[in-house]
């Protein structure tokens, strides 16, 4: 039916016929985005600013500028401390899940008997952690590593450490198998990215006399690296999303506290999201650095 | 024989080129096994603890085998969570939700995925956004808004952010699809267009049947988030709806009114054994779930290359 025009005609049409047909395609998505992503997050951060408080007629508001930032920021003491404690807590998980997620894809990716065995018992975690399963298991001291149970001395030692220094060592002693409970997505997605290195690398380097050792460091883990900045940026995410993550359940409360509510609790998230974008963009440059270097 | 004579020591211990040796064999079990049992102990004690009557709890001799099989702790457990009728809300809220953003995000997916058009980048940095922002950031004006057209404690506070592609996690589901249909052959539907077939027929007829192992991993990743989720389910569904994990944080609460403290003889008071079995019954249907559809867990996110660099 195109045939009778120009042919350049021809393709501009087809061009935007296309390019309509695809926002089609995600017009529900930008509605979406519009209405229950852009429009709160923009009430929120006008919340953020007024004393909110809701009374059984509606909402009251009354503009206070950044009152709220600088009560959460200076005169709030629990707050920092809580932030600064998962900043610490995440800066400390990180490390620990992305090895341990890595090493555990790289013994996968093995061949072996038994191993579907194996890859069921390392996933099991995504499926059962909600935060009510976690906090039952912490209370009951069932996410403690057995047998790791310290003497007196180490106890006295740990107790006389500054505080900052005390914390992390004590969250890694009571949280240990939790904290490896969060590799599991980290896992599958190391496995599929092993799986996609090609194997003809592997078999020209030992013609060349790499030994396995070799291979790893000088194959493997370069191939590793965008891998891991995405597993990475995954594993910051979900550790800050958990419901049971501290500054969250403190920010929830305040919500429907007396001498919190709606604007002051807005505010904090607010400055928890900051935290958050801050402690991604810090990890994304470390690791894109070091991933171009690599590579030369 | 000659076999034997072909043996050879060194490559039985060591391995070589296309064989593991014995040494690393049993290296590699033993470090898996540890490893396995650090990352179970949790549900093993979770598990042990339930099945402990109270005699037992109070005797340190019993530590992992429990002198009797008791079911007591269950059966309070059961009464506690209200049991049948949580478990059928979970699944209502989990499931009827994760189904709708499949579809939509699928939708989505495909339009990334297939159509060229200007501001796809912008689009793919305010899908990161979506997974980025914290929950928090957006949950009270929301609720706020919920209140104002009654939707509060209703199914539908759910469904609304899912059918416009913003449910739980859905950035996810988004890179999943947009990745699975990059990675499908082109040359069926243009064949279809050629032929006049409309998009949205192209997409029903051809994209989709082709997807199938896409839908079916969204749905189950989809379901379990949706389960595990308890921050967004309180708040939106607090009063109306009663999920499982928001019954099982309110234990202590509920045990309380079905067994008042000062009613009830010693061996029935709250104890560490109850509520583990409340915890236990809570991740029951995931764990079942899960070893009926371990392969699609497993196997799926290889398949479909969630990475996608």
């Amino acid at each position: 039916m195109n045939a009778g025009r120009p042919f350049h005609k021809r393709g501009i049409k087809n061009r935007t016929r296309e390019a309509l047909s695809g926002y089609l395609f995600i017009l529900l998505w930008i509605i979406g985005f519009a209405v229950f992503t852009v429009v709160p997050l923009g009430q929120t951060l006008f919340y953020s600013l007024n004393q909110v408080t809701v009374s059984a007629t509606g909402i009251n508001l009354e503009f206070i500028q950044w009152q709220n930032y600088t009560r959460a920021f200076f005169t709030d003491p629990t707050f920092v401390g809580l932030l600064i404690e998962y900043i610490i807590e995440t800066l400390v998980s990180l490390p620990i899940i992305l090895i341990f997620s890595m090493i555990i894809a790289l013994f996968l990716n093995l061949k072996f008997r038994f191993k579907g065995v194996f890859r069921t018992i390392f996933f099991l975690p995504v499926v059962i952690t909600s935060g009510p399963v976690i906090q039952e298991l912490v209370a009951q001291g069932a996410t403690s590593v057995p047998g790791l149970t310290l003497s007196g001395t180490a106890l006295e030692f740990i107790a006389d450490l500054p505080r900052y220094l005390r914390n992390p060592i004590e969250y890694l002693l009571t949280s240990f198998i939790l904290i490896l409970w969060f590799s599991g997505v980290q896992i599958l997605i190391y496995l599929s990215s092993l799986q996609k290195i090609d194997q003809s690398i592997y078999e020209a380097a030992a013609i060349d006399g790499a030994s396995a050792w070799e291979s790893f460091w000088k194959i493997t883990l370069p191939s590793l690296s965008t891998t891991t900045l995405i597993v990475a940026v995954y594993t910051i995410i979900t550790l800050s999303h958990f419901s049971e993550n501290k500054v969250i359940k403190y920010i929830y409360g305040q919500t429907y506290a007396v001498g919190g509510g709606i604007g002051y609790s807005s505010a904090m998230s607010f400055l928890y999201f900051f935290v958050l974008v801050l402690l991604l963009a810090i990890v994304f440059l470390l690791m894109n650095y070091r991933a171009k270097k690599q590579y030369g | 024989m000659n076999q034997l004579k072909h043996f050879n020591l060194k490559s039985f211990l060591l391995g070589n080129r296309t064989r593991y040796g014995l040494i690393f064999n049993v290296l590699l079990y033993v470090l898996l096994i540890a490893i396995g049992f650090v990352y179970l102990y949790p549900l093993l004690f979770m598990f042990v603890t339930s099945m402990k009557s109270p005699a037992d709890l109070l005797n340190p001799m019993v530590q992992w085998i429990p002198t009797e099989v008791y079911t007591g702790n269950y059966v309070k457990a059961y009464r506690v969570l209200d049991y049948p009728h949580t478990l059928a809300s979970s699944i209502m809220i989990s499931l009827i939700p994760s189904v709708i953003q499949t579809v939509v995000c699928s939708f989505v997916g495909y339009g990334l995925a297939r159509y060229r058009f200007r501001g796809k980048n912008l689009i793919f940095i305010l899908i990161l956004a979506t997974f980025i922002i914290p929950a928090q950031n957006t949950a009270i004006p929301q609720m706020l808004t919920y209140r104002k057209f009654g939707l509060l404690g209703n199914i539908n506070a759910l469904l609304l952010p899912a059918v416009m592609g913003q449910g739980y996690k859905s950035a996810i589901f988004i890179l999943i699809f947009y990745q699975t249909f990059l990675s499908l052959p082109k040359v069926l539907e243009e064949a279809a267009r050629l032929d006049g077939a409309s998009d949205l027929k192209i997409f029903v007829k051809i994209a989709l049947p082709a997807a199938i192992p896409s839908y079916i991993i969204s749905i189950i990743f989809s379901t379990v988030w949706y389960w595990n989720e308890t921050y967004l389910t309180v708040i939106f569904l607090e009063g109306g709806i009663q999920s499982l994990p928001m019954q099982l944080s309110k234990f202590v609460q509920a045990y309380e009114n079905l067994y008042p403290p000062g009613t009830v003889n010693i061996f029935d008071r709250l104890n560490e054994a109850v509520k583990l079995s409340g915890t236990f019954l809570n991740i029951l249907p995931l764990l079942l779930m899960y070893f009926v559809l371990q392969k699609w867990f497993v196997e799926s996110i290889e398949r479909t290359g969630v990475t996608g660099e």
